[in-house]
This record gives C-alpha cells, sequence and structure tokens, in this order.
C-alpha cells in the first residue's frame, strides 16, 4: 500500500534533484568560464537531462533496478523495458527507512531517473570549452550503460553487489560523486588540456553563486528525499546536509583568506559543493556532529587539492569536478564507515533493527565494505570512462578544432551567443 | 579645433565631469576601456590559480573643442582626475580637421560647442 505521504516528499524532491542540473549546474559552471563557452556548458547539463530521461524509461531504469542478473550484482534484465508490468498503483520495491510506507514504483523511478540524469553532467566540467557536442552526446548515451548503471545497480539494487552486504551509500557517493569524479579525471587526461591554457577570470561569478546555492538547495531534495519517506531520517539527512555544506564553506573560505589573503566568494561556494559531496553518502547513518566533521574535513582536503594540489599535476580538469565531487566522494564514502552513528538509524529498525555502525562505533567490518565499495567506483568510473572515451573518439572524434576551440564553443558548436555587444 | 582623448581611473569620472561642467565644457563621449599604464595589470586570484597581467578597467574621456577651450579642459581634467597616485591616466590633445553637426549640418568651429 502506497504512503502518500511519503510519496508526496520523494516526488517532490525528485522535482528538486532536476532544478540541480538544470538550470543549478548550468549557471554553476557557465560563470566559471569565458563567456564565449558558457553556452556549451549549459548545453551539455541541458543534454544529459533529456537523453537519460529517455534512455532511463527505456531500458535504464531496468538494468539498473530490476532484480535480474544479467550480470549477477551488477546488472539487472529488461523485463522493466518501457516500465512494462509497473503499474501506477504499485509501490515500490526499495524502502529505506519506511519499509510499511512505501512510495509508488513509479516515484522511485523519476527520483532515481533525476541522480541518473545530473551525473554526466556534473562530469562535464572536467571537458569544459574544448569537447565536441556531439562527442558529449555520443558520451553521456554511452557511459550511462557502461558505468552508472552498473555502480547504481551495485550499490543500491535489490540484488546488487555491495547492497547485499550493506554497503552504506544514502545518496550516491559511489554512484553519484567518486564516480563523477573520476570519470571526469578520466576524461580530462584523455582529452588533453585547453589550447589556451592561460588561466581565465571566470566570465561571471554572479552566475556560479545563483547555481552554487541552487545546487544546495536541491541538495535537499538529493539527500533528504534518498531515505523515501518524509519521516524524521529525512529531517536528520537535511540537517547535516546543511550544517556539512556550512562547515566546507567556511573551512574553505578561511584558508582562503588565511594563504590567498581574501576571503573570495567562489572558495565560499566551492567549499559549499564539497561538503554537500562529502555529506552525500553519509547524510542518513551520521550525527550532526559527524556532519561537521566531515564538512570540515572536505573543505580543507579539497581546498589543497584543488588549490595547491591540481596545479603541480598538470592535467586540465577545467571546473575542478575531479577535485571536488572525486576527493570529497572519497572522503564522504570511506568518512561514514567511520562515523555512522546506530543511534540514528536503529530507531528506524534498518540493518535488521540494528542500526548501521560505523568503525567508530564499533563496527571495523563497515569500513572495509566502504573501502571496497570506494575503491571499485574509482576503478570501475575510470576504466569505463577511459573505454567510453576511446570508442568516442573513434567514433566521432572528441575535440573541436583548434579555430572552433578559439572561437568558442557557443559559435563554433551552437551557432549561438550569451551576450550581444550592439543590441 | 582639437580632440581630446584623456584615459581617466573610473572612480574619479565624477569629479572630471564636474569639474568640466565648472569650465562650461558640457559635452563629452565616454566609454568603459582596459588598459595599463606604468602600474601594470592586476593580480587576481581564482581557487588559487593567480591570474596575473589583467587589464585594468578605464575610463576614456572624448572631447571637441575649439581652439581656445583647450587649456581649461585640459585643467579641468587634471583637477578632477589627479590623485598623485600611479595609474591616473593620460591626455592626449590631437589636431582636429573638421567638425559637423548632423541634425544642422553647421560645420567647423560653429558645430562643436
Amino acid at each position: 500500500m502506497v504512503s502518500n505521504a511519503n510519496n508526496a516528499w520523494v516526488l517532490i524532491s525528485a522535482a528538486l534533484i532536476m532544478f540541480m542540473t538544470v538550470p543549478a549546474l548550468g549557471l554553476f559552471y557557465g560563470g566559471l568560464v569565458k563567456k564565449k563557452n558558457v553556452l556549451s556548458l549549459m548545453m551539455q547539463s541541458f543534454a544529459s537531462l533529456v537523453v537519460v530521461s529517455l534512455l532511463w524509461v527505456l531500458v535504464g531504469y531496468s538494468l539498473a533496478f530490476s532484480p535480474g542478473e544479467l550480470i549477477p550484482g551488477v546488472l539487472g534484465d529488461f523485463r522493466w523495458t518501457l516500465l512494462n508490468g509497473i503499474s501506477p498503483i504499485d509501490p515500490s520495491p526499495y524502502t529505506v527507512s519506511d519499509p510499511s510506507g512505501p512510495v509508488s514504483h513509479l516515484t522511485f523511478v523519476i527520483f532515481q531517473c533525476m541522480f541518473a540524469a545530473i551525473t554526466p553532467a556534473v562530469v562535464s566540467g572536467a571537458f569544459a570549452e574544448r569537447m565536441k557536442f556531439s562527442a558529449f552526446l555520443l558520451f553521456s548515451v554511452l557511459w550511462l550503460f557502461v558505468v552508472y548503471i552498473p555502480l547504481a545497480h551495485m550499490a543500491w539494487s535489490t540484488n546488487g553487489l555491495f547492497a547485499k552486504q550493506g554497503l552504506m551509500d544514502f545518496a550516491g557517493g559511489t554512484v553519484v560523486e567518486i564516480n563523477s569524479g573520476f570519470s571526469a579525471l578520466a576524461g580530462a587526461l584523455i582529452l588533453g588540456r585547453r589550447r589556451n591554457l592561460r588561466p581565465t577570470p571566470p566570465h561571471n561569478l554572479t552566475f556560479t553563486l545563483v547555481g552554487g546555492a541552487m545546487l544546495w538547495f536541491g541538495w535537499f531534495g538529493f539527500n533528504a528525499g534518498s531515505g523515501l519517506a518524509a519521516d524524521g531520517l529525512a529531517a536528520s539527512a537535511l540537517l547535516t546536509t546543511n550544517v556539512a555544506a556550512a562547515a566546507a564553506a567556511l573551512a574553505w573560505g578561511f584558508l582562503d583568506w588565511r594563504l590567498q589573503k581574501k576571503p573570495t566568494l567562489l572558495g565560499a561556494v566551492s567549499g559549499a559543493v564539497a561538503g554537500l559531496v562529502a555529506i552525500t553518502p553519509a547524510a542518513g547513518f551520521v550525527t550532526v556532529g559527524g556532519a561537521l566533521v566531515l564538512g570540515l574535513v572536505a573543505g580543507v582536503v579539497c581546498y589543497g587539492f584543488v588549490v595547491q594540489g591540481k596545479p603541480k599535476l598538470g592535467y586540465d580538469d577545467s571546473l575542478d569536478a575531479f577535485g571536488v565531487h572525486g576527493v570529497a566522494g572519497v572522503i564522504g564514502t570511506l568518512g561514514v564507515g567511520l562515523l555512522a552513528a546506530p543511534g540514528i538509524t536503529a530507531p528506524f529498525h534498518m540493518n535488521g533493527g540494528q542500526g548501521f555502525a560505523g568503525l567508530l562505533y564499533g563496527a571495523p567490518g563497515a569500513f572495509v565494505l566502504q573501502a571496497e565499495a570506494t575503491g571499485t567506483a574509482m576503478v570501475v568510473a575510470f576504466g569505463g570512462t577511459a573505454v567510453v572515451f576511446l570508442v568516442v573518439k573513434a567514433l566521432v572524434g572528441l575535440r573541436v578544432t583548434e579555430k572552433d576551440e578559439a572561437l568558442g564553443l557557443d559559435i563554433s558548436q551552437h551557432n549561438e551567443k550569451a551576450y550581444t555587444l550592439i543590441e | 579645433m582639437k580632440f581630446i582623448v584623456a584615459i581617466i581611473q573610473p572612480f574619479r569620472l565624477e569629479e572630471v565631469k564636474q569639474s568640466l561642467y565648472a569650465a562650461d565644457v558640457q559635452l563629452m563621449t565616454v566609454s568603459e576601456v582596459l588598459g595599463h599604464g606604468r602600474q601594470g595589470g592586476a593580480t587576481e586570484i581564482y581557487r588559487g590559480v593567480h591570474e596575473t597581467g589583467n587589464l585594468l578597467r578605464k575610463i576614456r574621456l572624448e572631447i571637441a573643442v575649439n581652439d581656445d577651450f583647450v587649456d581649461r579642459t585640459i585643467q579641468a581634467i587634471l583637477g578632477g582626475a589627479k590623485t598623485g597616485e600611479v595609474g591616473d591616466g593620460k591626455i592626449f590633445v590631437y589636431p582636429l580637421e573638421e567638425c559637423v553637426r548632423i541634425r544642422t549640418e553647421e560645420r567647423g568651429p560653429a558645430a562643436i560647442g
């Protein structure tokens, strides 16, 4: 019997996550690039939403979440092709904190669809200002099947390799964050650096702040919707999400102030996103204190990685998809293995009534499992993306020509521009 | 007739305008431009990346005057724009061959004021 209360909250959460992909991520990324490339970034986010929305109902959802075993533990089967056999009145086979009040199965389908849609859009930050649109489009199709769906199945499906062992990945630390980060790294390495790699000031940090704030807003649905119930655990997840974002923004902002002389808006917003990423796998498992720790650690480590580390390493992850999502995703996924407090989930009778515990609460096995899933997600994301990129390169090529890169992707790929000079 | 072009600090524009009005110079064209002189460009920092050699924002004033107005225009610009710091800008004075008021088709000194 579908719980209409839970159903309402998860439907709203799905809409919140849609808003994160477009316009939030498009604005966040678009503000960071040269003004001749802003539309190309927005178009990539938009294209992710469009392409994945269709592939998801076609076969994506079925492969990711059906109980079939095309590849046991890794891939479901085709039984729910075009959502065949799923009635609007069916309760979702998936519940988290309220097994007696499932949402509608179709609600779960669209909620998960929005996760799948935002992930290639996050990856696109690493390809900014030099990738052909046709290449991105083909990438987003292939990558969904080769990388995203297997990782989603492993972490979240009833038959998933890690789900069966009790992996703690509340809202996608492995599936979305480590995945997008390490896919971004592989892509950036294969794609190569932008030709004119003079550091350019972001063309509109107002966009970046507006987009970043919308991401924070949407993340409430992303994390607090992931318990699939409008209950106290949703409140707890929303609260930890907010705490981690604020803590990481503060950490990055103060490091900027201390080490670069000024507290920057870009630093504070980047920190907030790092905190949101880190709390993603942990949102429903940790206390507010745990969220504070995760946020501060993510702010400091991502700052170190993006500001101090990346320039020395020399690869061109244009908008730090790896430095923020990959690094903070690892922090969060391992961190929840330490910090998961059984007192949070036990009252909801989760994990057989004992609640989920991390290493610091006497469950070292949980940390080992988190580490295994982290390593697996890194390998699948990096290796899978590398394979997809080589196929895309062979079929349509990856980069725009030198001249098109100089002209800007807005004109060369889309024949449009964001700003006119005279009327 | 002379054509006076002044590059000034953006934050001095209001003072320069008031100073020109006080000297009875009422007509000018103002544009935002980028450039730098001896003070060099600016350094900005984005996610820790130092971006040096950025051109600075400046204001470009263009004023066409008759010969007897040249000195008072220069004095007025100096009065408004000078802070004594590097970066105050420059004033260029060019000979002006012709001036046509489009509305009346008047030419020469009568068309300027």
